[in-house]
């Protein structure tokens, strides 16, 4: 990378940043177009000023989309051959948009590259955006599923430290919930989201999907011990069956101990930190996700920087993922936003390291796993959950519930596996 | 007639056509993995609870907002052309206005008064001693709030329909039916409702073809949320068509939707017929 300018003139950059953004377009140098979502595209124009200076005769115009309608605005820009140069792209989506070819290989430029060190990236991470042998993202920004507990409640059931096995948490549970009572419950795992049992089945060592992701492996014996578990905490009561639309206010909720584990993501440390009462804030902590035997796995995800293979200005593109990639953006980037750096050296920034709660996910991120890199992934997640709503309701058992999951994602996969017989798709 | 081949009946030959194929985003990449599968989408799609889900929630939508837009049209009709009513100009224009408002907009002014907490509807039930509903995030009350929206939302359109229709019932049957020593509700029921019937099953028809649509106030109040309890048939169109990309199955979700509206359509014309108001 070429040099950075100070922190002063960053700061100016910054406060003009909105202006500079209506004056974009004119001169004939190169423009750049970064589409991002949510709140990242709302953050990220204030890094750009530094990446034009450093980079004269190029200029960014970002585009924000609400996360909500990206993935459909990005199949549909690809059907239209709209797609901008640079985009943020959720790290699970990527083996669709390898499918559509619509990525660009980066391969060679990690290797030419001094900034983007697969070294330095989490190592779960890193492979989400490895497809088929080749690399077609560099990670953004990091995200993984592990405990929220309340610490108070814990000690006063007799806990000191948070569990690391599935046999400590379901007996620190099971101590919570005799004491907190009817009324109350020890976690909460909403039925609506597929993450929490979703980690549990990757800390197995059995692949989730077999036959080169053409078939479902949802009947193996490690996803079923999974399912178990899930069921478990259900059937003891030590979580409402519940979706997190139905708990109202979960904030409060926590602060009132009316669950003591909650199993969520990085966005939750601003909230819990924002919305929590004062009188509570000591209370609660993070920890990694127990396992079966000892600390287990989490999920790999996050959002990743890739390059569309339309693009006539790749060499600007790649210059401008680079960019966002190193260590000093990477940390200002998390001031800004509150998402965790996917560079390793960006987690020494004091701020972070004096950060308590992240400090869990600094842990768990270095034993994330990728999910199954099909096409069809989200949509066999979601019927996934669908399943095991049914059986947390009482209207499966586990067996029946793991051969549905299995059977509808035969069905999803019916296509994939038509395209591998025929040699056209990329085995995950 | 080559103007309404090229832009009608083109496009919906070429989406029957797709809807007997996979098309998906394998065969978006490359047409190679087209495949034509014949029936199968439909067959898939009348097997699938979640497509039943979504014509049962368009039913409940259709059966409960139909009815309720029409009174409310027909309410407002009624109050506009009373002989007691004043300022007839500024009302027809107030009431009609929420018609002419852009959708989104207003929908996003709707979440804030449907807000559980901060929301002005549940403020003022607050008042009246009722508890907050959470209007959006209940799955009992998510269609509710969806259909009063709608409601308020369309009632204008009808209600100038039904202004010029009572318009053109004569003068002269008001005053036989008064000097017969009619009440004025059954001046309503034997003089109005009947002079009205033609435009009462236009407007009718109209509705439900018009309702059986929802798309929009579910795509920005609820996404199709809480627990599915707001997917419509269309919606649930949207999400296999541009969510996942199965533009398959999704035109077959349009040929069904279309059977659905041409049969109840049929249906009600019978009726009509029966009843002797055609």
């Amino acid at each position: 990378m070429t040099a950075r300018p100070s922190r002063r003139a960053a700061l100016g950059q910054l406060a003009a940043g909105p202006l500079a953004a209506c004056s974009r377009g004119g001169g004939d140098g190169t423009v750049l177009k970064f589409w991002a979502m949510g709140r990242e595209g709302e953050v990220v124009q204030a890094l750009m000023p530094a990446f034009e200076r450093a980079n004269p005769g190029v200029t960014v115009q970002v585009q924000q989309l609400p996360w909500s309608a990206a993935h459909a605005k990005l199949l549909t820009a690809f059907a239209g051959g709209s797609l901008p140069d640079v985009c943020q792209i959720g790290n699970t989506w990527l083996p669709e948009f390898v499918a559509l070819r619509a990525v660009e290989r980066l391969d060679s430029r990690v290797l030419a590259s001094s900034v983007v060190t697969p070294s330095d990236a989490f190592g779960g991470i890193w492979r989400t955006n490895v497809v088929d042998g080749g690399l077609y993202g560099v990670p953004w920004y990091v995200d993984t599923r592990l405990l929220f507990y309340r610490r108070d409640l814990l000690a006063r059931a007799g806990f000191g430290a948070p569990p690391t096995t599935w046999a400590q948490w379901l007996s620190a549970m099971q101590a919570v919930k005799r004491m907190v009572g009817r009324g109350a419950y020890a976690a909460l795992l909403p039925l609506d989201e597929y993450e929490p049992l979703l980690t549990l089945a990757l800390q197995q060592d059995a692949p989730l999907l077999r036959d080169g992701g053409g078939r479902g492996n949802f009947r193996s014996p490690g996803f079923k011990t999974a399912l178990a578990f899930y069921a478990e905490i259900f059937a003891r009561g030590l979580a409402p069956p519940a979706a997190d639309a139905d708990i109202g206010n979960l904030y409060d909720e926590f602060a009132r101990g009316y669950f003591s584990f909650y199993v969520t993501g990085p966005w939750n440390l601003g909230e819990f930190k924002r919305r929590l009462p004062a009188p509570d804030q000591g209370a609660w902590m993070t920890a990694p996700m127990p396992g079966p035997n000892g600390p287990g796995a989490g999920l790999a995800g996050g959002a990743s920087l890739v390059v569309f293979r339309r693009s006539p200005r790749k060499d600007a593109a790649w210059r401008l993922i680079e960019y966002l990639s190193t260590t000093e953006v990477q940390s200002r980037f998390w001031a800004l936003t509150g998402d965790l750096p996917a560079r390793k050296d960006a987690w020494s920034a004091p701020a972070l390291v004096k950060d308590i709660h992240a400090a869990a996910f600094r842990e768990q991120l270095e034993r994330v796993k990728p999910t199954p890199q099909a096409p069809e992934w989200e949509r066999i997640a979601t019927e996934m959950q669908l399943v095991a709503a049914q059986m947390v309701a009482g209207r499966l058992t586990v067996d029946e519930a793991a051969s549905e999951i299995d059977r509808r994602a035969d069905r999803l996969l019916e296509k994939r596996r038509w395209m591998l017989a025929r040699g056209r798709g990329t085995p995950a | 007639m080559a103007i309404i081949g090229l832009f009608f009946f083109l496009p919906v030959a070429a989406a029957f056509v797709l809807s007997l194929t996979d098309f998906d985003i394998y065969a978006l990449a490359d047409l190679g993995n087209l495949r034509f599968v014949g029936l199968r989408n439909y067959g898939e799609l009348l097997a699938n609870p979640l497509f039943w889900q979504a014509v049962a929630n368009t039913l409940y939508f259709v059966v409960v907002g139909v009815p309720l837009s029409i009174a409310a049209s027909l309410g407002a009709a009624l109050l506009l052309e009373s002989r007691l009513a004043r300022f007839k100009g500024f009302f027809r224009t107030a009431l009609f206005a929420p018609v002419v408002t852009t959708l989104v907009a207003v929908a996003v002014i709707w979440r804030y008064l449907l807000h559980a907490r901060y929301g002005l509807i549940n403020y003022g039930l607050s008042e009246i001693g009722v508890r907050p509903v959470d209007w959006l995030g209940d799955p009992h009350w998510a269609m509710p709030a969806i259909i009063l929206f709608a409601v308020w939302k369309n009632f204008g359109y009808n209600m100038i329909i039904f202004v010029a229709g009572l318009q053109t019932i004569p003068e002269d049957l008001y005053e036989a039916a008064r000097i017969d020593g009619a009440s004025s509700l059954r001046r309503f029921w034997h003089v109005t409702l009947p002079g009205l019937a033609p435009v009462v099953l236009l407007v009718s028809l109209l509705t439900i073809a018009g309702y059986l649509q929802l798309f929009a106030e579910p795509y920005v109040m609820t996404q199709g949320g809480p627990a599915q309890s707001t997917v419509s048939v269309l919606y649930f169109m949207y999400e296999q068509g541009f969510k996942w990309w199965s533009l398959g199955t999704a035109s077959a979700v349009a040929f069904l939707l279309f059977a659905m509206m041409l049969i109840v359509t049929v249906v009600q014309l019978a009726i009509a017929r029966r009843r002797g108001v055609l």
